[in-house]
């Protein structure tokens, strides 16, 4: 092993239960129960939001799950791609509102 | 060749072993009943689909004989328990002897379905150049139940797996079908769609995606059409080749076990049809007839068209293989769509 982030360690995702069996256990019943049936979500909503969060997040494990997920819950790839564009466009206006307090400090700071 | 089979052909067993699968969930599967005739008359085909079991394509020549349609229209009209004739192909309307062979099972009072793959209509006979353009009025005409692939609502997937252009065609063909009345409520004429996902992943539940081909088709083209049918992709043949070549065997093969469904491998469909080859060899199904799987009786021998008998038929042992997998996954897979 010589790189970090293997796709095949995508697989070992249940092995998180080495060490501390029940905490992973009462984790996995929790993912079940939200992302594994229709709710006031339907499982296609919830694989879009997850594929978002996982560009949000930049993990590449997830993107493929997810990826994989959407397509499984019939999106198409236009959908996908929105879904990631929201991811983005908060990221850059979570950055570009942090600048009011820029400018609140600015003002303090300028005569 | 040995006319006869050993009951068990010994094969090195795989993590896959869909039969080791069946024990371990109880589940015995012998055939329930044979309503179904589904003939493969040609493997000759206009397409040159990606993920096709048949490799099926515009050089095939194999071709189902006069005698071989003679043989399965008497054993339609000696067996009216089989109901319905299932044609396909390759394009089975390519095949010589399709208008007479449809008429003559409409004549018997079979309801007969065609695998239709729409662009047909407008490419022809791909070595004739013979023009299918009457293909829907011919349909119309003889009352057929018309069951065409559209693996998306969208050009990308579509073309993506069946080739550039396809889905433009697809869409040009459907308009001519709906103009007939296929498809459109109260008709009584059926235009059924196949989703078949377009890569190594399982199809999305057949209801929603269904309500999706029927909205985005109706408010983006105008078109209209029945029933959607979901069928996984057969890791066999061309999409096999695919998936080897891309290294993606394994890890699919993988996934049709973790997915398995008992509810889906009570339902499917090779216990209730039977599949005849273009020699005229009888398969459980279409999957089995490409991998030469032949279908035989309690003795090992054989089953075929030309000496067929009912009760050697139905009392076989239905032969399964790695592949069977990809009909138990999920909502589970048949050439009329998820089966759980």
């Amino acid at each position: 092993m010589s790189n970090y982030y293997e796709s095949e360690d995508l697989k070992k995702f249940g092995d998180i239960g080495q060490h501390a069996k029940k905490l992973a256990d009462d984790f996995f019943r929790y993912y079940g129960a939200v992302t594994g049936s229709d709710g006031a979500l339907t499982k296609r909503e919830k694989a879009l939001i997850a594929l978002a969060v996982s560009h949000a997040q930049k993990c590449p494990y997830c993107i493929d799950a997810y990826t994989t997920q959407c397509l499984e819950t019939g999106s198409n790839p236009e959908q996908m791609m929105e879904a990631v564009h929201v991811a983005a466009v908060m990221q850059a206006g979570i950055t570009l509102v942090h600048s009011v307090q820029m400018q609140n400090h600015l003002k303090k700071m300028v005569l | 060749m040995s006319a006869v089979l050993p009951i068990r052909v010994f094969q090195e067993k795989s993590k896959f072993d869909f039969e080791a699968q069946l024990r371990r969930n109880g589940i015995d599967l012998p055939p329930l009943s044979i309503d179904t005739l589904q003939v493969n008359v040609t493997k000759l085909c206009n397409q040159v689909c990606r993920h096709c079991h048949v490799d099926a394509s515009p050089q095939r020549r194999e071709m189902l004989s006069p005698g071989g349609i003679a043989k399965c229209l008497e054993i339609l009209e000696r067996h009216p328990q089989i109901a319905r004739l299932d044609i396909t192909g390759g394009a089975p309307e390519l095949h010589p002897g399709f208008d007479a062979f449809v008429e003559k099972a409409v004549a018997l009072g079979k309801h007969v379905m065609v695998r239709h793959n729409l662009t047909v209509q407008l490419d022809g006979n791909p070595q004739t150049r013979e023009s299918k353009e009457y293909l829907p009025q011919f349909f119309a005409r003889n009352r057929i139940e018309v069951i065409s692939s559209l693996p998306y609502y969208q050009e990308y997937f579509t073309d993506a797996q069946r080739g550039s252009g396809v889905f433009k065609k697809s869409v040009e063909a459907m308009r001519r079908l709906n103009a007939l009345g296929y498809g459109v409520e109260g008709s009584g004429l059926a235009l059924n769609l196949v989703y078949n996902p377009v890569g190594p992943y399982l199809p999305a539940a057949q209801a929603g995606l269904e309500a999706d081909y029927k909205r985005e088709l109706k408010e983006k083209f105008g078109l209209a059409f029945n029933s959607l049918y979901t069928i996984t992709n057969m890791p066999i043949n061309r999409f096999k080749l695919h998936l080897n070549k891309t290294g993606q065997l394994e890890s699919y093969m993988e996934k049709l076990l973790s997915a398995f469904n008992p509810a889906a491998a009570e339902g499917v469909m090779c216990r209730s049809l039977i599949s005849v080859g273009h020699d005229g060899r009888i398969y459980d199904c279409d999957f089995n007839q490409m991998l030469e799987m032949d279908a035989a009786d309690a003795k090992g021998k054989r089953l075929s068209i030309f000496d067929f008998d009912f009760e050697r038929a139905i009392r076989r042992s239905i032969r399964f293989g790695d592949h069977c997998l990809g009909c138990t996954a999920g909502a589970g897979s048949s050439c009329g769509g998820a089966t759980a």
